[in-house]
């Protein structure tokens, strides 16, 4: 009987290390483990985000461009999915194959068996409709409201962007976004993103089990209210946009229109465009390919990152140069017999008249006359490095081969070589003035997007300066000059006297010149036509122009590739839209017509006539 | 008879005391596992912890009766006690009414009474009054015999109503058995026997790739007890005839896992042997029926040093442990309370288990002596498998924490157990 008298010992110490073990168990899980907090926190907190509105885009009279249309995702709570689900009728009415169906149940199924997630993205209204009226019969499924941008005037693709949903690499990055956010892609949503997005509100609230909401964490001290966005207004006058986007069909190229007296850019088309209503929603992607593997580029900015060399416009840059260091006079006088000769070398110019004096030589585009001017230019300095030099930096203070600061994304710098890139390519000190005379006439090395055209003609318009363009002329009322510092004159330093000179010969090349098919009846405009040499086919039609020639209100380039020469489809486009935007009407529905049906994609060859 | 004078001064209010702190904690958390903003009344009898109060206060009347019972009474009635108590689980298993697959309830007039609970103690009584009889020996086949009789009668009974858990309990008098004189080995057997079916089903059915070679797990366990008893025996290698018991008990283990293992892969469908995995909790399937253990954890874990503050539990509050009024309310002090309280609440436990052994050790009656192993037993089975569950030490196995859980038939029965004890404790001057 002693010897069971200690098995009560026995027992007791099994009682005892059982409640040990139990201890040091709830002390790991309890007080050194803290996955467990984390896990409680999942269960209970659900983040409620409101999505703010994002800001609206309106054009300069007021017109809506850019506007917020509810889309629904659908979302599918797996737990709720009864034994009995009528498959079938359910993809039908999606729209979805039974495969598609399990394979997103399956998905969903995965991520939380209870906890909702999306089913199907990103329905239109319009599907919704359709959908609303039997979504009853499925129980475990509901829609949620997103927004989606929709873009009534389907016009100005590239200057408005797309909005998509952020990248994984941009959600890394920017600790703003979270998976399935919405984020401007390009263009102007990109640009004025965060202005645009405002700020997502968060509501915490606690969920049951069974993901009822049970009320807010901690009352509430968590949570923030959403803010709109603020809303654009643009200095884009969307009817002139339109209308030059018509005027450019079946065609490529680009047309940049400003204001010189602000910078307001009142035009920005690259042709071919799309309707950006395309990269919205669902389809967002698959269009997205279809459009990026078009060869006609679409989703190329023309405007903004295409380079072409400036051609015969550019001789009225080279004539201020000219008056501006004294080497010509409005009375200099140059021949010119079918060209210009020197030496062994030989640059071809049209039958016209000769001598030629300035005026004339503008309004005629001699090609001998500019190769005088810009030889004496760089002659008039001991080295050609260094009158080069000078004559660049005239060039860039037309904002030709520097980034116009626009407020638009990916803009290209162009390009006017430096000296050192012809001491390379030729050899310090052996290259002359006539080495690179092809700059006199604008070809050569010369690459200029059409918006830095469209400064370099903003600035003869004002008379010797320009002023940084921009698309934004307020953001919820206010100016865009108070936010955007950018946004200044920047001076030619050239006098406003030479700038008469040329402008007068402007002027009388569209009254009387090579740009008549730009001409107005009651409005002085002064232009200047192009032509660029097209190493891959057709030369491109080109065109600067502004108007009134006494107080310009647009200044405008035009480019038409493969459009042989500026008067023939360039500058009767740039007469167009003058007209359009000072007076609203069209006086010459003949040459409208004729832009309109103009095809110079799908008609390559079409014979040559004299400009 | 005595005095109530008497009796008051003999009761041992230790006991009693620890019996009211683990009731009172227990309606505590019971209010916080229900709690609702919208009854807020404790006596609101529509919520559970309104009945549990009406269940402490029954249970209460039902000590204080039990007192005044003279302690004769239950040795007299030991057998008679049983008897009526089996006849209600057999009964039961043809006019219960079913809850959750298992038939284990009388439903009378809006009260649901589970005989299985009360069989227990009618079981104990009986274990006591068999096993101290005249002339007993444990070492003789007959007692063993009988003895097991009386406590697997019952518990088959019970596993006939498909209420597993509340049958797994009478293993638990097991312990009472050894205290009275059966061998310890038995005992180990018992509890290596488990252990290796455990660990068979742990491994049972992965594969290990060894060298080259696919080693199924049942053969990786035989491997370790192989390795296991070479060592035995190059420790004791000095020692004669220690080769043949070792050889036994390799075969045996060897049987044992072949068996379990041929079992699972061989005569159960997949889906029976999950059912049995999930069930013992060796299969972590967190949405399906492991979920209750993950929540269980996830409840206790959050809970941290201090917790989170009474009725501030947000698994409790939201229900994402199941169960946790019944079996799952140590969760809720693990949430609410912290490391604290659950250290408190082992603690008491601890103490209650040790004071009964404590208790017994001064009766001179072997009946009560006896009768109190398996109170203590009987706790202390119910104490390691609840709790154990719900940390992820012990198979998911149904069955209440004792004083805690929400329940009137499982308070009511726990009460009548130790109270009898209690009684029998105050009385032990009485018996010469
Ligand atoms: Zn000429």
């Amino acid at each position: 009987m002693k010897q069971l008298e200690g098995r009560r010992y026995v027992i007791a110490a099994i009682f005892t290390l059982v409640a040990f073990i139990f201890l040091v168990r709830l002390f790991f899980v309890q007080v050194l483990d803290d996955q467990y907090k984390l896990d409680a926190d999942n269960n209970v907190l659900r983040h409620i985000v409101k999505y703010p509105a994002r800001g609206l885009i309106y054009d300069r009279n007021g017109e809506l461009l850019v506007y917020n249309e509810a889309a629904y995702d659908l979302m599918v709570t797996p737990r709720q999915m009864k034994e009995e689900f009528d498959t079938l009728a359910f993809c039908e009415l999606m729209e979805i194959s039974k495969e598609e169906f399990i394979e997103k149940v399956n998905k969903a199924k995965a991520y939380s068996y209870y906890k909702s997630s999306i089913f199907i993205k990103e329905i239109s209204a319009r599907s919704y409709a359709r959908i609303q009226e039997q979504l009853f019969k499925f129980p475990a499924f509901y829609v949620q409201t997103r927004t989606l941008r929709s873009y009534p005037q389907k016009t100005a693709a590239h200057i408005l962007g797309y909005v998509g949903e952020a990248s994984p690499k941009v959600i890394e990055q920017n600790p703003y976004y979270r998976s399935g956010d919405h984020i401007g892609i390009s263009g102007l949503e990109m640009e004025y993103e965060e202005v645009l997005r405002g700020k997502r509100g968060v509501k915490i609230v606690m969920v049951d089990v069974f993901n009822r909401e049970k009320g807010k964490f901690r009352n509430g001290i968590y949570d923030s209210t959403a803010v709109s966005g603020k809303n654009l207004q643009l200095s884009l006058d969307a009817e002139l946009q339109a209308y030059g986007e018509r005027l450019m069909q079946n065609k490529k190229g680009s047309i940049v229109a400003i204001d010189p007296r602000t910078g307001e850019v009142l035009a920005l088309i690259s042709m071919p465009t799309y309707d950006p209503n395309l990269l919205v929603g669902r389809m967002r992607s698959a269009n997205y390919g279809i459009l990026s593997k078009d060869t006609l580029n679409p989703l190329f900015n023309r405007a903004l990152m295409a380079k072409y060399p400036p051609g015969s416009t550019f001789k009225s840059i080279n004539a201020l140069i000219g008056l501006e260091e004294g080497v010509l006079t409005p009375n200099t006088l140059y021949s010119c017999y079918n060209g210009y000769r020197a030496g062994n070398f030989f640059m071809g110019c049209h039958s016209h008249r000769s001598p030629v004096n300035l005026e004339f030589s503008i309004q005629t585009s001699c090609n001998a006359y500019y190769s005088n001017v810009f030889r004496s230019i760089i002659d008039k300095y001991p080295t050609a490095e260094e009158g080069y030099k000078v004559w660049r930096e005239y060039v860039t203070n037309f904002g030709l081969g520097q980034k116009s600061n626009i407020d638009l994304p990916n803009e290209l710098e162009g390009f006017v070589p430096k000296a050192e890139y012809y001491d390379r390519y030729y050899r310090k000190g052996s290259w002359g003035s006539l080495t690179i005379v092809s700059l006199a006439i604008g070809q050569g090395e010369l690459g200029f997007t059409p918006m830095q055209m469209a400064n370099m003609t903003a600035t003869i318009a004002n008379r010797g300066y320009y002023i940084t363009p921009h698309i934004v002329k307020s953001i919820d009322g206010q100016a865009i000059e108070s936010f955007d510092s950018s946004i200044v004159r920047h001076e030619s330093g050239i006098s406003s006297d030479n700038f008469n000179e040329v402008v007068e010969a402007m002027n009388k090349v569209v009254q009387q010149g090579t740009g008549t098919q730009a001409k107005i009846e009651g409005i002085e405009v002064c232009g200047k036509t192009g032509t660029v040499e097209n190493p891959h086919g057709d030369d491109h039609s080109t065109f600067i122009a502004f108007a009134p020639k006494d107080d310009p209100q647009i200044a405008l380039s035009v480019y038409v590739e493969n459009g042989y020469w500026g008067s023939r489809w360039a500058a009767p486009i740039a007469g167009l839209l003058i007209e359009k935007y000072l007076r609203d009407t069209i006086s010459r529905p003949h040459i409208e017509k004729r832009m309109l049906e103009g095809d110079l994609i799908h008609i390559q060859k079409e014979g040559n006539e004299g400009e | 008879m005595r005095g109530n004078r008497s009796l008051i001064d003999n009761i041992d209010w230790i006991l009693v005391g620890l019996y009211l702190i683990l009731v009172f904690a227990g309606w505590l958390n019971i209010y916080a596992a229900v709690y609702n903003e919208e009854f807020q009344s404790i006596f609101d009898t529509t919520q559970r912890y309104g009945k549990q109060l009406l269940w402490i206060g029954t249970s209460v009347v039902l000590a204080v009766i039990i007192l005044l019972i003279d302690e004769r009474f239950f040795s007299t009635f030991g057998y008679f006690i049983y008897g009526i108590v089996l006849i209600l689980l057999v009964v039961v298993i043809f006019i219960g009414a079913e809850t959750k697959g298992a038939t284990s309830w009388f439903s009378i007039g809006g009260f649901k009474v589970q005989p299985s609970e009360f069989s227990k103690f009618a079981t104990n009584l009986a274990l006591a009054k068999y096993l101290s009889s005249m002339n007993i020996q444990l070492e003789k086949f007959k007692t063993k015999l009988i003895a097991s009789i009386i406590i697997f009668l019952p518990a088959v009974l019970i596993l006939l109503q498909n209420d597993t858990g509340s049958a797994l309990v009478y293993a638990a008098f097991i312990l009472v058995l050894y205290r009275e004189g059966l061998s310890g080995n038995i005992l180990l057997v018992g509890i290596v026997a488990a252990a290796l079916f455990i660990i068979t089903l742990f491994f049972q059915s992965i594969n290990y790739d060894l060298w080259g070679y696919t080693i199924e797990g049942a053969e990786l366990i035989l491997i370790g007890i192989f390795a296991l008893l070479n060592i035995v025996f190059y420790i004791n290698r000095k020692k004669k005839g220690i080769l043949l018991p070792l050889i036994g008990v390799f075969i045996a283990s060897g049987v044992l896992v072949k068996s379990v293992d041929y079992v699972f892969t061989s005569v159960l469908e997949p889906h029976q042997s999950k059912r049995i995995n999930v069930l013992l909790g060796l299969e972590s399937d967190p949405k399906g029926a492991g979920y209750n253990v993950n929540q269980s954890l996830i409840a206790i874990g959050s809970g941290g040093f201090f917790g989170k503050g009474y009725l501030e539990g947000t698994q409790t509050k939201f229900d994402f442990v199941p169960e946790q009024s019944t079996d799952f309310i140590f969760c809720t002090i693990g949430e609410e309370w912290g490391f604290v309280g659950s250290f408190f609440v082992v603690a008491m436990f601890l103490g209650l288990l040790l004071r009964i052994l404590f208790l017994c050790a001064r009766q001179r009656s072997s009946f009560a002596r006896i009768y109190g192993y398996g109170v203590a037993a009987i706790l202390f089975f119910h104490f390691t498998i609840n709790i154990g569950m719900t940390i992820g030490l012990a198979p998911v196995i149904g069955i209440p924490l004792p004083f805690f859980s929400y329940g009137g038939s499982s308070l009511w029965a726990f009460t009548i157990l130790l109270f009898v004890f209690v009684k029998m404790d105050a009385d032990r001057l009485e018996i010469l």
